[in-house]
């Protein structure tokens, strides 16, 4: 049977993501900096720029999900009225908490709880449930929770969209000064932060390009690992030298003829969240099928090509409401084209995520419309990210090989 | 002494509530049809199903030149030298009978699935139901569990209903409670069973676009030919079941099995 190979910056990725938690553990000991909690696609270039140490619960929420501990923790948080329904990430945490549990504290030693932040910042562009999420926690430690209201299902990102949220984000500056005592906004470091953030950002992007090659040297499911940086550390030089030496590593393979997965017979387009508790399972089985996953929106949401340090506001702005998930279907069908033009797939797999719609984009006719107007066959798979009681693991493997069968001809 | 060159092929399905095996020879001809209990032992089942196969065609296993296991339980035939998903060998199996574009329609003990096919037997498409057992032969069984009813009577106390209950929910257990309370009320029997297959074509047929010619396979039309005179009524069209229809799955496994060796 195949092998998952295995890229050798996977071993610095241990390194960095160590780093990053032992940097804010330290800071939530000391009192300094102060720490902030920032959703995932929040505006945590505003908070570097604060001085703050970004702290990310989604991450902590995929880490319970791979770990499988997710399934041990969700209903600790059904039963203080967080329904089953909702998203598992926030389930999953909150329940942890409520357990007095954290992965983190069984992978990094010194480690003993979740850092307690000084401010809990969302934005809504993903769904409401972060901003309810963050205000559990807010009640629990008596913390500010401040944040920017999204759009949903836009069009076109237009003037009125930009200036929406570059002015809450400026107000959302000045609210953090207020609510946390004294932490300023330095200007010269935001355009530094959103140059490297950028910077993070393209390299980030290149790297999943290099799944256009044929064949691919990357999967999804390798993506949804190597994407931790960019979620985490976007804005760092640490993040850009990650991306670096992760590209040069690819290049490498692209120019050996190195397939991620050997024999690649098939290429398919990943549409909505990983099912981060069967990840190895799932990279195992399309390895198994020779079929490679090159590509996902899902790891392309941390691709924020409008930032620019020369127009902080505006860009971040911009790059935050630019992002699929905030936009409506038909921006949705022409970016599938245009990840097709790249990517050249073969075929869809949708995720329909039980407790995450926003993510779940099979919901209103989408793939059959996809898939009448491009010829491009696709399955739903029923699962959830981080709930696996909502996956029923031989169904989906019984979909996926018998699409692959389909495809064979 | 001459050698007899193995010139027979073996599908088993493995299902989540039946185990089948079905022999062809080289034309294709169906040599034996076995339907057993799946039980909660898989491999036990295939050996059963393939020694109750052979035995009915009168041969050995030295016979038997490839086979090919398909089903829920496919990975848990040892013997078999190939697996195939149950989307590919009920597809397999109905072009057999139906060499032209149509939808397959099975409904099985635990999936569902809806199969489009070209007309050359081309899977163009697939759906299966999601996880839920409602509308599956579980759902049915279910039903005649709670209601103490053989399951062989469920057909023909449909086909003698002179009403029909409308079944409100989508879970089997809340759909167990509602009958319970039905029959408590003095509701006919007879129109519980037939609102209850209602319920079944509902679910099926809200799954997909039923496009074209319908062919049905599976269990439960094999036991209640009335869910397919059901669909036909909700689709306006007749609805055709295919020969054995319990038996579809593993009939295509063989013909695989017989396609693998002589092409």
């Amino acid at each position: 049977m195949a092998e998952i190979k295995k890229l050798e910056t996977a071993k610095l990725m241990k390194k960095v993501m160590a780093d990053h938690f032992y940097e804010i553990d330290a800071a939530a000991k000391s009192g300094s900096p102060k720490v902030a909690w920032c959703t995932s696609v929040g505006p945590a270039e505003l908070l570097r720029a604060m001085g703050f140490v970004v702290y990310f619960p989604e991450n902590h929420a995929a880490i319970l999900g791979a770990s499988r501990a997710a399934n041990d923790c969700i209903p600790a948080a059904n039963a203080i009225g967080y329904s089953p329904e909702i998203c598992s990430y926030l389930t999953s945490d909150i329940g942890a908490y409520l357990k007095g549990f954290t992965p983190l504290a069984k992978i990094y030693d010194g480690i003993e709880a979740i850092p307690k932040p000084d401010v809990l910042v969302y934005n809504t562009n993903q769904c409401r449930d972060v901003k309810d999420w963050f205000e559990w926690y807010a009640r629990e430690w008596k913390v500010p929770c401040l944040g920017i209201e999204s759009f949903v299902n836009v069009g076109e990102v237009t003037k009125y969209h930009v200036d929406s949220i570059a002015g809450q984000m400026k107000k959302l500056a000045a609210d953090i000064t207020a609510a946390t005592g004294g932490s300023r906004l330095d200007e010269d470091l935001l355009k530094e932060t959103l140059r490297l953030s950028r910077r993070c950002s393209d390299l980030w992007k290149e790297v999943l390009e290099m799944a256009a090659h044929k064949p691919s040297p990357l999967t999804f499911f390798d993506g949804t690992i190597h994407m931790g940086p960019a979620v985490v550390m976007r804005g760092t030089q640490i993040a850009v030298d990650y991306y670096e030496t992760l590209l040069k590593e690819l290049r490498g393979w692209v120019g050996e003829g190195v397939a991620a997965v050997a024999g690649e017979r098939h290429r398919l387009y990943w549409e909505g969240m990983p099912i981060w508790g069967k990840l190895r399972e799932n990279a195992k089985l399309f390895l198994d099928l020779k079929t490679c996953v090159v590509a996902s929106t899902y790891c392309n949401s941390w691709i924020f090509t409008a930032l620019d340090p020369d127009d902080p506001w505006n860009s971040m702005a911009r790059a935050y409401t630019e992002l699929f998930i905030v936009r409506d279907d038909d921006y949705k069908e022409d970016y599938y084209r245009r990840m097709l033009e790249i990517f050249g797939f073969d075929g869809v797999i949708f995720h329909d995520a039980k407790t995450c719609p926003n993510n779940s984009n099979c919901r209103y006719g989408l793939p059959q419309r996809f898939a009448k107007a491009t010829g491009i066959p696709f399955i739903t798979i029923d699962g959830d990210l981080n709930d696996l009681r909502c996956y029923s693991e031989e169904q989906a493997i019984t979909k996926i090989e018998a699409f692959v069968e389909q495809l064979d001809g | 002494m001459t050698v007899m060159t193995p010139s027979l092929y073996l599908g088993i399905d493995i299902g989540s509530t039946t185990a089948k095996a079905v022999l062809v020879d080289r034309e294709g001809e169906v040599r034996a049809r076995v339907v057993q209990r799946s039980g909660y032992d898989f491999a036990a089942a295939a050996t059963a199903v393939r020694g109750a196969a052979l035995s009915a065609a009168g041969v050995g296993p030295e016979s038997v030149a490839m086979v090919v296991s398909t089903g829920y339980g496919r990975r848990n035939v040892a013997f078999a030298e190939q697996q195939r998903t149950e989307i590919l060998c009920h597809a397999r199996g109905v072009h057999h009978f139906y060499p032209e574009a149509l939808t397959v329609v099975d409904i099985g003990g635990q999936d569902n699935k809806v199969i489009h096919l070209g007309a050359c037997g081309e899977r163009l498409g697939f759906t299966m139901n999601r996880k839920c057992a409602a509308g599956t032969g579980a759902f049915i069984e279910e039903i005649a569990y709670r209601l103490d009813l053989p399951l062989a009577e469920l057909n023909r106390l449909a086909e003698s209903a002179e009403g029909e209950v409308t079944i409100g929910s989508f879970c089997t257990v809340f759909s167990c409670t509602e009958i319970l309370g039905m029959a408590r009320r003095g509701v006919p029997i007879a129109d519980i069973i037939k609102g209850v297959f209602r319920s079944v074509v509902k679910r099926v047929a809200e799954m997909d676009a039923l496009d074209g010619k319908v062919v049905m396979t599976g269990g439960v039309v094999d036991h209640n030919p009335i869910v397919a005179v059901m669909l036909g009524e909700a689709l306006g069209r007749p609805v055709v079941i295919a020969p054995h229809p319990q038996a579809v799955g593993a009939l295509g496994a063989a013909l695989i099995a017989r396609d693998l060796m002589l092409n």
